[in-house]
Protein backbone atom coordinates (compact mmCIF):
# COMPACT_ATOMS: atom_id res chain seq x y z
CA UNK A 1 0.00 0.00 0.00
CA UNK A 2 1.51 3.31 -1.10
CA UNK A 3 1.31 5.99 1.54
CA UNK A 4 2.74 9.43 2.15
CA UNK A 5 3.73 8.72 5.74
CA UNK A 6 6.17 6.30 7.23
CA UNK A 7 4.69 7.06 10.63
CA UNK A 8 1.42 8.69 11.59
CA UNK A 9 0.31 8.89 15.20
CA UNK A 10 -2.73 10.70 16.51
CA UNK A 11 -3.39 11.30 20.18
CA UNK A 12 -0.93 8.55 21.08
CA UNK A 13 -1.01 7.91 24.81
CA UNK A 14 0.61 5.35 27.07
CA UNK A 15 0.02 4.81 30.73
CA UNK A 16 1.75 2.34 33.00
CA UNK A 17 -0.84 1.80 35.68
CA UNK A 18 -1.97 5.26 36.70
CA UNK A 19 1.25 6.89 35.55
CA UNK A 20 1.06 8.66 32.18
CA UNK A 21 4.27 8.23 30.22
CA UNK A 22 3.20 9.58 26.85
CA UNK A 23 0.37 12.04 26.29
CA UNK A 24 -1.36 12.95 23.05
CA UNK A 25 1.57 12.44 20.71
CA UNK A 26 0.72 13.62 17.20
CA UNK A 27 3.57 12.68 14.92
CA UNK A 28 3.88 12.56 11.16
CA UNK A 29 7.05 11.28 9.51
CA UNK A 30 7.11 11.29 5.70
CA UNK A 31 9.08 8.77 3.72
CA UNK A 32 12.64 9.80 3.06
CA UNK A 33 12.98 11.71 6.31
CA UNK A 34 15.11 11.09 9.37
CA UNK A 35 13.83 12.26 12.73
CA UNK A 36 16.09 12.82 15.73
CA UNK A 37 14.31 12.52 19.04
CA UNK A 38 15.76 14.22 22.09
CA UNK A 39 14.57 14.29 25.64
CA UNK A 40 15.76 13.85 29.22
CA UNK A 41 15.61 10.52 30.99
CA UNK A 42 12.01 9.61 31.72
CA UNK A 43 10.60 11.83 28.99
CA UNK A 44 9.07 8.86 27.18
CA UNK A 45 11.54 8.37 24.32
CA UNK A 46 12.00 4.65 24.86
CA UNK A 47 8.26 4.19 25.39
CA UNK A 48 7.60 5.92 22.08
CA UNK A 49 10.19 3.69 20.42
CA UNK A 50 8.55 0.59 21.90
CA UNK A 51 5.12 1.73 20.71
CA UNK A 52 6.38 2.35 17.19
CA UNK A 53 8.18 -1.00 17.20
CA UNK A 54 5.04 -2.81 18.32
CA UNK A 55 6.61 -4.06 21.53
CA UNK A 56 3.88 -2.51 23.62
CA UNK A 57 0.31 -1.41 22.98
CA UNK A 58 -0.90 2.18 23.34
CA UNK A 59 -3.36 3.10 26.03
CA UNK A 60 -5.03 5.56 23.69
CA UNK A 61 -4.74 7.12 20.27
CA UNK A 62 -3.59 5.50 17.07
CA UNK A 63 -0.44 4.50 15.24
CA UNK A 64 -0.09 3.87 11.54
CA UNK A 65 3.13 2.58 10.02
CA UNK A 66 3.07 3.04 6.23
CA UNK A 67 -0.67 3.46 6.61
CA UNK A 68 -1.00 0.07 8.31
CA UNK A 69 -2.45 -0.57 11.74
CA UNK A 70 0.13 -2.58 13.73
CA UNK A 71 -2.67 -4.23 15.73
CA UNK A 72 -4.45 -5.61 12.68
CA UNK A 73 -1.56 -6.01 10.25
CA UNK A 74 1.33 -6.58 12.59
CA UNK A 75 3.22 -9.01 10.39
CA UNK A 76 3.29 -6.61 7.44
CA UNK A 77 4.31 -3.74 9.71
CA UNK A 78 7.12 -5.70 11.35
CA UNK A 79 8.48 -6.57 7.93
CA UNK A 80 8.98 -2.86 7.32
CA UNK A 81 10.76 -2.17 10.59
CA UNK A 82 14.38 -2.43 11.66
CA UNK A 83 14.74 -1.82 15.38
CA UNK A 84 17.80 -1.27 17.56
CA UNK A 85 17.40 -0.70 21.28
CA UNK A 86 19.58 -1.04 24.35
CA UNK A 87 18.99 -4.79 24.20
CA UNK A 88 20.81 -6.55 21.42
CA UNK A 89 18.25 -9.37 20.92
CA UNK A 90 21.21 -11.69 20.36
CA UNK A 91 21.72 -15.09 21.94
CA UNK A 92 24.96 -15.20 23.90
CA UNK A 93 25.84 -18.82 23.17
CA UNK A 94 25.34 -18.53 19.42
CA UNK A 95 27.90 -16.98 17.15
CA UNK A 96 27.17 -13.68 15.46
CA UNK A 97 26.66 -15.51 12.19
CA UNK A 98 24.27 -18.02 13.77
CA UNK A 99 22.28 -15.19 15.30
CA UNK A 100 22.05 -13.41 11.95
CA UNK A 101 21.11 -16.63 10.15
CA UNK A 102 18.36 -17.19 12.69
CA UNK A 103 16.88 -13.76 12.12
CA UNK A 104 17.33 -14.13 8.37
CA UNK A 105 15.17 -17.27 8.53
CA UNK A 106 12.61 -15.49 10.68
CA UNK A 107 12.43 -12.74 8.04
CA UNK A 108 12.25 -15.24 5.20
CA UNK A 109 15.39 -13.93 3.50
CA UNK A 110 16.79 -15.62 0.44
CA UNK A 111 20.60 -15.74 -0.03
CA UNK A 112 20.97 -15.07 3.67
CA UNK A 113 24.68 -15.82 3.88
CA UNK A 114 25.48 -13.33 1.10
CA UNK A 115 23.38 -10.69 2.78
CA UNK A 116 25.00 -11.37 6.16
CA UNK A 117 28.45 -10.91 4.63
CA UNK A 118 27.36 -7.71 2.90
CA UNK A 119 25.82 -6.12 5.98
CA UNK A 120 28.66 -7.21 8.25
CA UNK A 121 31.19 -5.68 5.87
CA UNK A 122 29.22 -2.42 5.90
CA UNK A 123 29.22 -2.35 9.70
CA UNK A 124 32.78 -3.60 10.13
CA UNK A 125 31.81 -6.78 11.98
CA UNK A 126 32.98 -9.38 9.44
CA UNK A 127 36.07 -10.38 11.42
CA UNK A 128 34.10 -11.74 14.38
CA UNK A 129 31.07 -13.28 12.70
CA UNK A 130 32.10 -16.73 13.92
CA UNK A 131 32.71 -15.71 17.52
CA UNK A 132 30.11 -16.40 20.16
CA UNK A 133 28.26 -13.27 21.13
CA UNK A 134 29.15 -13.58 24.82
CA UNK A 135 32.84 -13.23 23.88
CA UNK A 136 32.26 -9.94 22.07
CA UNK A 137 32.60 -6.50 23.61
CA UNK A 138 29.53 -4.28 24.00
CA UNK A 139 30.51 -2.31 20.91
CA UNK A 140 30.96 -5.44 18.83
CA UNK A 141 27.60 -6.78 19.97
CA UNK A 142 26.00 -3.47 19.08
CA UNK A 143 27.38 -3.72 15.54
CA UNK A 144 25.97 -7.23 15.18
CA UNK A 145 22.66 -5.99 16.56
CA UNK A 146 22.66 -3.23 13.95
CA UNK A 147 23.35 -5.86 11.29
CA UNK A 148 20.39 -7.84 12.60
CA UNK A 149 18.17 -4.78 12.30
CA UNK A 150 19.05 -3.97 8.69
CA UNK A 151 19.43 -7.49 7.36
CA UNK A 152 16.02 -7.52 5.70
CA UNK A 153 16.32 -4.04 4.17
CA UNK A 154 13.61 -2.44 6.31
CA UNK A 155 11.96 0.73 5.07
CA UNK A 156 11.71 2.27 8.52
CA UNK A 157 14.55 2.23 11.02
CA UNK A 158 13.92 2.83 14.69
CA UNK A 159 17.14 3.32 16.61
CA UNK A 160 17.10 3.94 20.35
CA UNK A 161 20.41 5.59 21.23
CA UNK A 162 22.38 3.68 18.61
CA UNK A 163 25.58 5.48 19.61
CA UNK A 164 25.70 3.77 23.00
CA UNK A 165 28.76 1.54 23.17
CA UNK A 166 30.05 2.41 19.72
CA UNK A 167 33.46 3.83 18.89
CA UNK A 168 34.00 6.75 16.51
CA UNK A 169 34.48 4.48 13.50
CA UNK A 170 31.22 2.66 14.18
CA UNK A 171 29.39 5.95 14.74
CA UNK A 172 30.54 7.12 11.32
CA UNK A 173 29.35 3.84 9.80
CA UNK A 174 25.91 4.21 11.41
CA UNK A 175 25.65 7.77 10.14
CA UNK A 176 26.58 6.63 6.64
CA UNK A 177 24.04 3.81 6.88
CA UNK A 178 21.29 6.27 7.86
CA UNK A 179 22.17 8.62 5.02
CA UNK A 180 22.18 5.80 2.49
CA UNK A 181 18.88 4.57 3.89
CA UNK A 182 17.35 8.01 3.47
CA UNK A 183 18.73 8.32 -0.06
CA UNK A 184 16.88 5.10 -0.94
CA UNK A 185 13.62 6.60 0.28
CA UNK A 186 13.61 5.06 3.73
CA UNK A 187 12.83 6.81 6.98
CA UNK A 188 14.28 6.60 10.45
CA UNK A 189 13.58 7.65 14.01
CA UNK A 190 16.71 8.01 16.09
CA UNK A 191 16.68 8.80 19.79
CA UNK A 192 19.90 10.32 20.97
CA UNK A 193 21.62 12.49 23.53
CA UNK A 194 24.37 13.46 21.08
CA UNK A 195 23.46 16.91 19.79
CA UNK A 196 26.01 17.15 16.98
CA UNK A 197 25.24 13.75 15.50
CA UNK A 198 21.51 14.12 16.07
CA UNK A 199 21.39 17.39 14.19
CA UNK A 200 23.72 16.28 11.38
CA UNK A 201 21.77 13.16 10.43
CA UNK A 202 18.25 14.47 10.90
CA UNK A 203 15.84 16.32 8.66
CA UNK A 204 13.71 17.12 11.67
CA UNK A 205 14.23 17.34 15.41
CA UNK A 206 11.78 16.68 18.19
CA UNK A 207 12.20 17.28 21.91
CA UNK A 208 10.10 15.14 24.20
CA UNK A 209 9.44 16.44 27.70
CA UNK A 210 7.14 14.95 30.34
CA UNK A 211 5.59 12.68 27.76
CA UNK A 212 4.66 15.43 25.31
CA UNK A 213 6.23 16.86 22.17
CA UNK A 214 7.69 20.12 23.33
CA UNK A 215 9.56 21.10 20.17
CA UNK A 216 9.25 19.98 16.56
CA UNK A 217 11.27 21.79 13.90
CA UNK A 218 13.31 21.09 10.78
CA UNK A 219 16.95 20.63 11.67
CA UNK A 220 18.41 22.47 8.69
CA UNK A 221 19.12 25.80 10.37
CA UNK A 222 19.78 24.52 13.86
CA UNK A 223 23.17 25.00 15.49
CA UNK A 224 24.25 22.81 18.42
CA UNK A 225 24.72 25.76 20.75
CA UNK A 226 21.31 27.30 20.12
CA UNK A 227 19.69 23.88 20.20
CA UNK A 228 21.18 23.20 23.61
CA UNK A 229 19.65 26.46 24.83
CA UNK A 230 16.31 25.50 23.38
CA UNK A 231 16.57 22.08 24.99
CA UNK A 232 17.28 23.57 28.39
CA UNK A 233 14.34 25.95 28.06
CA UNK A 234 11.95 23.17 27.07
CA UNK A 235 13.07 20.49 29.50
CA UNK A 236 14.82 22.31 32.33
CA UNK A 237 17.76 19.97 31.85
CA UNK A 238 21.18 20.63 30.36
CA UNK A 239 22.01 18.43 27.35
CA UNK B 1 9.23 5.88 -3.14
CA UNK B 2 11.01 4.41 -6.16
CA UNK B 3 10.56 0.70 -6.76
CA UNK B 4 13.90 -1.09 -6.71
CA UNK B 5 14.55 -3.20 -9.80
CA UNK B 6 17.95 -4.62 -9.00
CA UNK B 7 17.64 -8.40 -8.92
CA UNK B 8 20.34 -8.65 -6.29
CA UNK B 9 18.37 -6.36 -4.01
CA UNK B 10 15.17 -8.27 -4.74
CA UNK B 11 16.79 -11.52 -3.74
CA UNK B 12 17.54 -10.07 -0.32
CA UNK B 13 14.00 -8.84 0.17
CA UNK B 14 12.15 -10.60 2.89
CA UNK B 15 9.20 -12.63 1.80
CA UNK B 16 6.46 -14.33 3.74
CA UNK B 17 8.06 -17.57 4.90
CA UNK B 18 6.10 -20.80 5.01
CA UNK B 19 4.48 -21.26 8.41
CA UNK B 20 6.88 -24.04 9.42
CA UNK B 21 10.02 -21.99 8.61
CA UNK B 22 9.92 -19.77 11.73
CA UNK B 23 8.72 -22.69 13.86
CA UNK B 24 11.69 -24.81 12.77
CA UNK B 25 14.03 -21.81 13.05
CA UNK B 26 13.04 -21.29 16.70
CA UNK B 27 13.26 -25.02 17.38
CA UNK B 28 16.71 -25.30 15.78
CA UNK B 29 17.91 -22.22 17.63
CA UNK B 30 16.81 -23.77 20.95
CA UNK B 31 18.49 -27.07 20.04
CA UNK B 32 21.75 -25.25 19.29
CA UNK B 33 21.56 -23.27 22.52
CA UNK B 34 20.76 -26.35 24.59
CA UNK B 35 23.60 -28.31 23.02
CA UNK B 36 26.01 -25.64 24.26
CA UNK B 37 24.50 -24.69 27.61
CA UNK B 38 22.64 -27.84 28.75
CA UNK B 39 20.58 -25.50 30.90
CA UNK B 40 17.34 -27.36 30.44
CA UNK B 41 18.00 -31.08 29.93
CA UNK B 42 20.55 -31.59 32.70
CA UNK B 43 18.53 -30.03 35.56
CA UNK B 44 15.41 -31.92 34.46
CA UNK B 45 17.32 -35.17 34.23
CA UNK B 46 18.94 -34.80 37.63
CA UNK B 47 15.67 -33.79 39.29
CA UNK B 48 13.68 -36.66 37.77
CA UNK B 49 16.40 -39.14 38.72
CA UNK B 50 16.51 -37.90 42.31
CA UNK B 51 12.75 -38.11 42.72
CA UNK B 52 12.62 -41.66 41.44
CA UNK B 53 15.59 -42.78 43.53
CA UNK B 54 14.31 -41.16 46.73
CA UNK B 55 10.88 -42.73 46.33
CA UNK B 56 12.61 -46.07 45.73
CA UNK B 57 14.23 -45.77 49.16
CA UNK B 58 10.95 -44.81 50.79
CA UNK B 59 8.68 -47.46 49.31
CA UNK B 60 8.63 -50.96 50.75
CA UNK B 61 9.63 -53.29 47.85
CA UNK B 62 6.35 -55.16 48.05
CA UNK B 63 5.24 -55.94 44.45
CA UNK B 64 1.64 -55.05 45.22
CA UNK B 65 2.62 -51.76 46.82
CA UNK B 66 5.07 -50.94 44.05
CA UNK B 67 2.43 -51.56 41.38
CA UNK B 68 0.06 -49.25 43.23
CA UNK B 69 2.40 -46.29 43.78
CA UNK B 70 4.93 -46.52 40.95
CA UNK B 71 2.71 -44.74 38.38
CA UNK B 72 2.26 -41.85 40.78
CA UNK B 73 6.00 -41.72 41.47
CA UNK B 74 6.75 -41.62 37.76
CA UNK B 75 4.35 -38.78 37.07
CA UNK B 76 5.41 -36.82 40.12
CA UNK B 77 8.95 -36.99 38.80
CA UNK B 78 7.96 -36.10 35.24
CA UNK B 79 5.55 -33.34 36.23
CA UNK B 80 7.91 -31.46 38.50
CA UNK B 81 10.88 -32.04 36.24
CA UNK B 82 8.79 -30.75 33.36
CA UNK B 83 8.03 -27.64 35.44
CA UNK B 84 11.74 -26.96 35.69
CA UNK B 85 12.16 -27.31 31.95
CA UNK B 86 9.21 -25.11 31.10
CA UNK B 87 10.43 -22.43 33.46
CA UNK B 88 13.84 -22.43 31.78
CA UNK B 89 12.33 -22.34 28.29
CA UNK B 90 11.24 -18.72 28.49
CA UNK B 91 13.72 -17.62 31.13
CA UNK B 92 16.47 -18.23 28.61
CA UNK B 93 14.60 -16.09 26.08
CA UNK B 94 14.13 -13.24 28.54
CA UNK B 95 17.88 -12.91 28.93
CA UNK B 96 19.18 -10.44 26.34
CA UNK B 97 15.63 -9.63 25.31
CA UNK B 98 15.11 -12.75 23.22
CA UNK B 99 11.34 -12.59 23.60
CA UNK B 100 11.21 -9.06 22.23
CA UNK B 101 13.58 -10.06 19.45
CA UNK B 102 11.07 -12.71 18.43
CA UNK B 103 8.21 -10.21 18.75
CA UNK B 104 9.96 -7.89 16.29
CA UNK B 105 9.99 -10.57 13.60
CA UNK B 106 7.25 -10.62 10.94
CA UNK B 107 5.91 -13.87 12.29
CA UNK B 108 2.59 -14.66 13.90
CA UNK B 109 2.70 -14.98 17.68
CA UNK B 110 1.08 -18.38 17.32
CA UNK B 111 4.11 -19.61 15.40
CA UNK B 112 6.44 -18.27 18.10
CA UNK B 113 4.39 -20.24 20.61
CA UNK B 114 4.57 -23.40 18.49
CA UNK B 115 8.34 -23.12 18.11
CA UNK B 116 8.94 -22.63 21.84
CA UNK B 117 6.38 -25.26 22.82
CA UNK B 118 7.84 -27.90 20.52
CA UNK B 119 11.31 -27.18 21.86
CA UNK B 120 10.20 -27.62 25.46
CA UNK B 121 8.26 -30.74 24.49
CA UNK B 122 11.26 -32.25 22.78
CA UNK B 123 13.71 -31.61 25.63
CA UNK B 124 11.35 -32.87 28.33
CA UNK B 125 10.55 -35.95 26.23
CA UNK B 126 14.25 -36.73 25.79
CA UNK B 127 14.68 -36.72 29.56
CA UNK B 128 11.62 -38.91 30.03
CA UNK B 129 12.82 -41.42 27.45
CA UNK B 130 16.11 -41.62 29.36
CA UNK B 131 14.35 -41.95 32.70
CA UNK B 132 11.78 -44.58 31.71
CA UNK B 133 14.35 -47.41 31.58
CA UNK B 134 15.82 -46.17 34.88
CA UNK B 135 12.36 -46.16 36.42
CA UNK B 136 11.62 -49.64 35.08
CA UNK B 137 14.91 -51.00 36.38
CA UNK B 138 14.60 -49.44 39.85
CA UNK B 139 11.01 -50.58 40.38
CA UNK B 140 11.40 -53.85 38.50
CA UNK B 141 8.60 -53.05 36.10
CA UNK B 142 8.10 -53.84 32.40
CA UNK B 143 9.77 -51.34 30.09
CA UNK B 144 8.92 -52.30 26.54
CA UNK B 145 5.24 -51.51 26.73
CA UNK B 146 4.23 -49.43 23.68
CA UNK B 147 1.36 -48.03 25.68
CA UNK B 148 3.76 -46.52 28.22
CA UNK B 149 5.69 -44.62 25.58
CA UNK B 150 2.47 -43.39 23.94
CA UNK B 151 1.19 -42.14 27.31
CA UNK B 152 4.47 -40.35 27.90
CA UNK B 153 4.34 -38.59 24.53
CA UNK B 154 0.71 -37.50 24.88
CA UNK B 155 1.04 -36.33 28.48
CA UNK B 156 4.27 -34.44 27.81
CA UNK B 157 2.70 -32.73 24.82
CA UNK B 158 -0.15 -31.64 27.07
CA UNK B 159 2.29 -30.34 29.69
CA UNK B 160 4.24 -28.44 27.07
CA UNK B 161 1.19 -26.93 25.40
CA UNK B 162 -0.12 -25.54 28.68
CA UNK B 163 3.21 -24.90 30.34
CA UNK B 164 4.69 -22.90 27.47
CA UNK B 165 1.85 -20.41 27.71
CA UNK B 166 2.06 -19.99 31.46
CA UNK B 167 5.83 -19.88 31.36
CA UNK B 168 5.65 -16.93 28.96
CA UNK B 169 3.20 -15.23 31.32
CA UNK B 170 5.20 -15.91 34.44
CA UNK B 171 8.63 -15.01 33.08
CA UNK B 172 8.04 -11.28 33.42
CA UNK B 173 7.20 -11.55 37.11
CA UNK B 174 9.59 -11.73 40.02
CA UNK B 175 7.86 -14.77 41.48
CA UNK B 176 7.92 -16.84 38.31
CA UNK B 177 9.12 -20.03 40.02
CA UNK B 178 6.03 -19.88 42.24
CA UNK B 179 3.61 -18.43 39.72
CA UNK B 180 4.19 -21.06 37.04
CA UNK B 181 3.15 -24.05 39.20
CA UNK B 182 0.17 -22.10 40.56
CA UNK B 183 -1.05 -21.38 37.05
CA UNK B 184 -0.04 -24.70 35.56
CA UNK B 185 -1.29 -27.37 37.94
CA UNK B 186 -5.01 -26.60 38.03
CA UNK B 187 -5.13 -26.72 34.24
CA UNK B 188 -2.86 -29.75 33.88
CA UNK B 189 -4.70 -31.90 36.45
CA UNK B 190 -6.71 -33.81 33.81
CA UNK B 191 -3.52 -34.79 32.00
CA UNK B 192 -1.76 -35.81 35.21
CA UNK B 193 -4.71 -37.95 36.31
CA UNK B 194 -5.09 -39.51 32.86
CA UNK B 195 -1.36 -40.23 32.59
CA UNK B 196 -1.22 -41.79 36.04
CA UNK B 197 -4.30 -43.96 35.57
CA UNK B 198 -3.26 -45.07 32.10
CA UNK B 199 0.24 -45.90 33.34
CA UNK B 200 -1.24 -47.94 36.17
CA UNK B 201 -3.32 -49.93 33.68
CA UNK B 202 -0.36 -50.52 31.36
CA UNK B 203 1.92 -51.69 34.17
CA UNK B 204 -0.82 -53.98 35.44
CA UNK B 205 -1.00 -55.59 32.01
CA UNK B 206 -4.54 -54.41 31.30
CA UNK B 207 -5.72 -54.46 27.65
CA UNK B 208 -5.73 -51.25 25.65
CA UNK B 209 -9.51 -51.05 25.80
CA UNK B 210 -9.25 -50.62 29.58
CA UNK B 211 -7.23 -47.43 29.36
CA UNK B 212 -8.12 -46.14 25.90
CA UNK B 213 -10.43 -43.52 27.42
CA UNK B 214 -7.47 -41.96 29.23
CA UNK B 215 -5.53 -41.91 25.95
CA UNK B 216 -8.48 -40.21 24.27
CA UNK B 217 -8.71 -37.68 27.10
CA UNK B 218 -5.04 -36.77 26.76
CA UNK B 219 -5.25 -36.55 22.98
CA UNK B 220 -8.29 -34.28 23.18
CA UNK B 221 -6.62 -32.16 25.86
CA UNK B 222 -3.54 -31.77 23.69
CA UNK B 223 -5.48 -30.66 20.63
CA UNK B 224 -7.75 -28.28 22.51
CA UNK B 225 -5.05 -26.58 24.53
CA UNK B 226 -2.48 -26.25 21.79
CA UNK B 227 -5.09 -24.51 19.63
CA UNK B 228 -6.28 -22.26 22.46
CA UNK B 229 -2.72 -21.41 23.50
CA UNK B 230 -1.63 -20.62 19.94
CA UNK B 231 -4.62 -18.37 19.35
CA UNK B 232 -4.20 -16.47 22.62
CA UNK B 233 -0.40 -16.19 22.66
CA UNK B 234 -0.54 -12.69 21.20
CA UNK B 235 -2.26 -11.52 24.37
CA UNK B 236 0.21 -13.40 26.55
CA UNK B 237 3.16 -11.60 24.97
CA UNK B 238 1.45 -8.24 24.68
CA UNK B 239 2.10 -5.49 27.20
Amino acid sequence: MQTNSAIHTHGLTKHYGNRPVLRDIDLELPWGEVLSLFGPNGAGKTTLVRLLAGLTRPTGGSIRIAGLDPERRGIEVRRLLGVVTHQTFLYDELTARENLRFYARMYGLGNADDRIEEVSATLGSSSYLDARVRTLSNGMQKRVSLARAVLHRPRLLIFDEPEAGLDQEALDLVEALLKAHRAEGGSAVVTTHNVERGLSIADRVIILANGRISYDEPSGMLEPVSFRDTYRERTGVQL
Amino acid sequence: MTEQTDNTVRSYRSRTPSWWTPVLAILWKDVLLESRTREMVMPILVFAFLVIVVFNFVIDPNPTLVAAVAPGVLWVAFTFAGMLGLNRSFSMEKERGGIEGLMLCPVGRDLIYLGKMLGAFMFILIVEFIMLPVFAAIFNLPLFEPGLWLITVLATFGFASVGATFSAMAVNTKAREILLPILFFPIAVPVIIAATEATRAVLAGDPFSDYSRWIQLMAAFDVVFVVIAALTFDFVLGE
